[in-house]
């Protein structure tokens, strides 16, 4: 059985590694004949998965992230070993509340899943795994 | 490196221009000028993301704020030469609803002065 290409990367948890990150999924995102708005969109919810991992994590080390190539998808799986959480108990934000509310972010997991084709997370207080996947077109 | 590359006074408006990833420190940028000027009673501002291709949430979270600050002095936050994926962003945030974007500067002082 064909075994699918795949890209790994280990990030330090330091300022705008994120966009390393997005860097890598641009190459990706051409080498797949992917247009440049679905390359867009993956970099856009890879920022944002990333920051996630990076501050709600709590994680000092390090993230890891795959790139996991194949005919028809592009899927990305965004590792920490930090504290976990439950992405049930997040309210979906909403501008008219944000706008009174002090608390103005929160928009990260909203965005990613409006932004990429399918999102899951799985995650205990050994850390979490999101994995993305954005599909490619026939005609791509 | 991100950063506020001119801010300049046209038209009635402030217009700040940006380059490089709108990020958390680009943000409290914009928000430091954008507050000065609030400061001195001129309300009116336009964000020029020409040279700004890429966006996080924490950045699009401080525009929210300065949002907030306007509102509260009858003022208004503008936005021009959005990257696709920015206006994009901030269509699925509800920041637009907002904030009124257009394609250039140019369309936009047109229809504001």
């Amino acid at each position: 059985m064909k075994k699918n290409p795949t890209v790994e990367l280990k990030l330090p948890v330091l300022k705008d590694m994120e966009l390393v990150a997005t860097q890598s999924s641009e190459v990706i995102a051409k080498h797949m004949s992917l247009s440049e708005e679905k390359s867009a969109e993956i970099s856009m919810a890879l920022i944002e998965a990333c920051i996630n991992a990076f501050e709600h994590s709590e994680t000092k080390t390090e993230i890891f992230i795959n790139f996991i190539i194949s005919d028809d998808s592009l899927t990305i799986k965004v590792i920490d070993k930090g504290k976990g959480f439950d992405a049930s108990s997040i309210p979906l934000p909403d501008i008219d509340d944000k706008l009174v509310s002090d608390k103005k972010r929160g928009w990260g997991l909203m965005l990613i899943k409006e932004l990429m084709d399918n999102v899951d997370y799985e995650s205990d207080h050994t850390g979490t795994t999101l994995t993305m996947v954005k599909n490619k077109n026939k005609d791509e | 490196m991100s950063k506020v590359i001119n801010t300049e006074s046209k038209d009635g408006l402030i217009i700040i221009y940006t380059d490089g990833y709108l990020n958390k420190d680009l943000g409290e940028e914009i928000q430091k000028i954008a507050y000065e000027h609030i400061e001195n009673g001129e309300l009116n501002f336009l964000l020029d993301l020409k040279q700004s291709n890429i966006v996080n949430s924490i950045g699009a979270s401080i525009l929210i704020e300065i949002i907030e600050k306007l509102q509260d002095v009858n003022g208004n936050l503008y936005l021009c030469n959005l990257a696709p994926i920015i206006e994009k962003t901030f269509n699925i945030m509800g920041l637009t609803k907002y904030c009124k974007t257009f394609k250039s500067q140019s369309e936009a002082i047109e229809e504001l002065s």
